[in-house]
């Protein structure tokens, strides 16, 4: 590296001799603090990792049974039937028909369908679409790319807690509102959100319903008759299943214009040959999730009451209507992406709110919709348990997670070094 | 590594898009030799300092007449203060190491900044900021070897950077023309002014003040039979004035802001050798302190304009001793 660092100043630990060659792909992994023996993991709101009956399920569908399911003979005949029973297995779990199921490859490709899906195919009769400011980029980035096109969308605001107010969605609605789109739960702070509530003023006002239930979708079976939705994404890696397949609940007769096109798969609503082996392995952990008697409560408050013992550690989200999974922080006086950094060296993954904003400069928009000061709000820190975290790796995680940000803190104060 | 056809208008907007191209690729070449070295890599936001400190005290040394040090003001107030800071405290490590080329040594009870054994590629002029906190904490691995021992050892290890071509620009000025950025970060448009000779004749026209320095030579537009540089830019009268090569050589000038490695001068009066601009010749001088922060410089011959804000960096052999900013004559 010459004089000339980029403003994004780039740092790297050295944890081994500048090349040393390592015999096998497991202490190469270890040198580089990909797997170590003690790794804590609480970024299960990131994604899960894969369980092994999961993983069974799918094992056929990339092997033997490689038949494409639009194929007429025997080996397409195979991969049809895993697609059906798939897609009936988790129509179950929503109390929806089979034909209601949209197989995508994320949950974010389900939220673009949904919303750009619905806006275009209603556009005749209104351009208007209500959301929330906390929702996922994919729902807030896909409403302002419609709102280029000539959409008004309404954001509406949320209370200290990330609480949407029915209320405020209701007297959002217009005339010409054709989609009200709302989270089941915040992937950040894990705040749930009232959507039956929402759902009913939305039926009485005849505006269809999306619900990005992505985030809730392993603690709670999504249910669009309970939530009157119309639309309903879901991802299988957020639920200890594969990466790279979610769904979309499409009410039976809701118009919705294809976003990609080259074949009739997904009865001409999602073109592209479907991803037999994922989403066999999705049925399978949606399956699985709702039948585990986990009760995560009890751990992911005994971190929060840790934490919150913590000097300048305040909780974030809702107190109790929360993800009972998820507990999100704002810490004083750290910078985020630093105190994940210094967790990981020492064994703990967490995330500062959402992967997919990691090394973003600006503070989550999540935070700052809650009113959380924008310096403040650059201290976010989230910890997301899981089937197998431990009473003792919660224990261990608010030990060091007291050491790292009183090791933080000590730097603000004034160093011999400085100018 | 892509390739990337970049459409450049010549405006704010695609020169910006071009420079975060280049930076993305650098941001994934060191992601990549991070993984090939099995180095635990992190992106340490430094935007906002780096604003600060780097970017706005440029864009101000030409709006006061006088020639920044983008490189210097990086080294002391990111690399090794808040880059050194944060790496302690977030990576609990022990130092900082960057890919300068400078030497360290620890004798007679103090680190010294040596110059690298590469004198070519030497960059001590960017370092001499650094005291024996930041020193005690910073390790310079490329101090003992040349460049193209680097280029060899990068293409042994295989690294993708191997054949990069070296950066020359000043990493936030796309292609040199940092113009735009006066405008952007403080509304400096420039307002045309004179040109003007020793004797106070106007010879010319200039763009805005902050559009020149000392020892400028090109863009002048000026004819007057022979070679004429900058000599002085004036902020308050909106003025250049420019000269014939031998006057814009100086014997003397005061040095302001005086740090010493040390953490002190050798001496109230020493004498040491000094360079005024990167790659420039040393030469040797007297150095007379006048109060704790300021010094006098008087140089056996005469070196070439001495641009105010510019570093006047003293070294005593191979060590580097500290030095400062010149000041306005």
């Amino acid at each position: 590296m010459g004089p000339h660092l980029p403003p994004d100043a780039l740092l790297s630990a050295q944890t081994s001799s500048l090349g040393s060659r390592l015999d096998s792909p497991s202490d190469a992994d270890a040198a580089r603090g990909y797997h170590r023996a003690m790794a804590i993991y609480l970024d299960h709101a990131a994604t899960t990792p894969i369980r092994p009956e999961v993983l069974e399920v799918m094992l056929p569908y990339l092997t033997e049974h490689q038949g494409n399911p639009s194929s007429i003979h025997a080996s397409g005949r195979r991969a049809r039937q895993a697609l059906d029973e798939a897609r009936e297995e988790i129509a179950r779990h929503l109390g929806a028909k089979p034909r209601e199921i949209v197989f995508t490859a994320s949950g974010t490709e389900a939220d673009n369908l949904a919303v750009r899906g619905v806006a275009w195919a209603a556009s005749a009769k209104g351009r208007h679409i209500v959301t929330s400011a906390v929702e996922h980029k994919a729902i807030l980035a896909t409403t302002a790319v419609l709102e280029r096109h000539g959409f008004e969308v309404t954001v509406v605001g949320v209370d200290r807690s990330g609480r949407v107010d029915p209320e405020e969605v209701a007297a959002a609605i217009t005339d010409r509102t054709t989609l009200v789109t709302i989270q089941s739960a915040n992937n950040e702070v894990g705040t749930l959100q009232p959507v039956a509530a929402i759902g009913a003023i939305c039926r009485a006002r005849g505006v269809a319903f999306h619900v990005d239930a992505v985030q809730s979708a392993a603690f709670e079976p999504p249910n669009p008759n309970a939530w009157q939705a119309t639309l309903v994404s879901l991802s299988a890696h957020k639920m200890y299943g594969p990466k790279g397949v979610g769904a979309l609940y499409v009410r039976q007769g809701t118009a919705m214009l294809p976003q990609s096109s080259g074949g009739a798969q997904e009865r001409q609503r999602r073109a592209g040959t479907e991803n037999v082996p994922a989403i066999a392995g999705f049925a399978e952990a949606m399956r699985l999730v709702h039948t585990d008697p986990t009760d995560f409560v009890p751990l992911r408050d005994r971190l929060i009451a840790g934490a919150t013992a913590l000097d300048g550690l305040t909780l974030s989200g809702h107190p109790t209507e929360r993800l009972p999974n998820s507990a999100s922080f704002v810490v004083d006086g750290v910078e985020g992406g630093d105190l994940v950094a210094a967790l990981d060296l020492e064994g703990i993954e967490a995330s500062t709110g959402s992967a997919c904003t990691t090394g973003s400069v600006e503070p989550s928009h999540v935070l700052l919709a809650m009113g959380v000061d924008p310096q403040e709000a650059r201290g976010s820190l989230r910890l997301t348990i899981g089937r197998t975290t431990t009473e003792a790796e919660v224990d261990r995680t608010l030990v060091v997670l007291a050491g790292v940000v009183g090791r933080l803190r000590g730097m603000r104060a004034p160093a011999g070094a400085t100018a | 590594m892509s390739r990337i056809v970049a459409a450049m208008s010549g405006g704010v907007d695609s020169s910006v898009a071009a420079a975060l191209l280049t930076r993305k690729q650098c941001r994934r070449d060191a992601r990549r030799v991070a993984q090939l070295l099995d180095i635990p890599f992190f992106i340490l936001n430094v935007e906002r300092e780096f604003g600060e400190r780097v970017i706005d005290t440029f864009v101000d040394a030409y709006l006061d007449g006088a020639t920044p040090n983008p490189c210097q003001a990086c080294n002391q107030y990111i690399k090794f203060d808040e880059l050194l800071k944060r790496g302690l405290a977030a990576y609990g490590a022990d130092a900082v190491a960057t890919g300068h080329y400078a030497r360290l040594e620890h004798r007679d009870g103090r680190w010294r900044l040596m110059r690298a054994a590469d004198a070519d590629k030497d960059q001590t002029y960017f370092l001499w900021v650094l005291d024996q906190d930041q020193l005690a904490r910073t390790r310079f691995p490329l101090g003992d070897l040349t460049k193209p021992q680097v280029r060899a050892m990068a293409t042994e290890l295989t690294l993708p950077t191997a054949q990069k071509p070296e950066s020359q620009e000043i990493c936030f000025v796309p292609l040199g023309d940092y113009r735009a950025l006066l405008e952007e970060r403080r509304g400096y448009a420039g307002e045309p002014g004179p040109i003007v000779d020793a004797d106070g004749t106007q010879v010319g026209t200039h763009t805005g003040y902050a559009h020149y320095t000392v020892g400028q030579r090109h863009g002048l537009g000026v004819a007057l039979g022979e070679a004429v540089y900058v000599r002085e830019v004036q902020p308050s009268t909106n003025t250049v004035v420019i000269g014939r090569r031998e006057e814009v050589a100086q014997h003397t000038f005061t040095v302001d802001g005086a740090r010493f490695t040390a953490g002190e001068p050798p001496a109230e009066r020493f004498g040491a050798s000094v360079r005024i601009r990167h790659r420039a010749p040393d030469v040797a001088a007297e150095v007379t302190m006048v109060g704790r922060d300021r010094f006098l410089v008087e140089t056996a011959e005469a070196v070439w304009a001495p641009a105010p804000g510019q570093a006047a960096v003293l070294y005593d052999g191979e060590e580097c001793l500290g030095g400062g900013r010149i000041a306005r004559a």
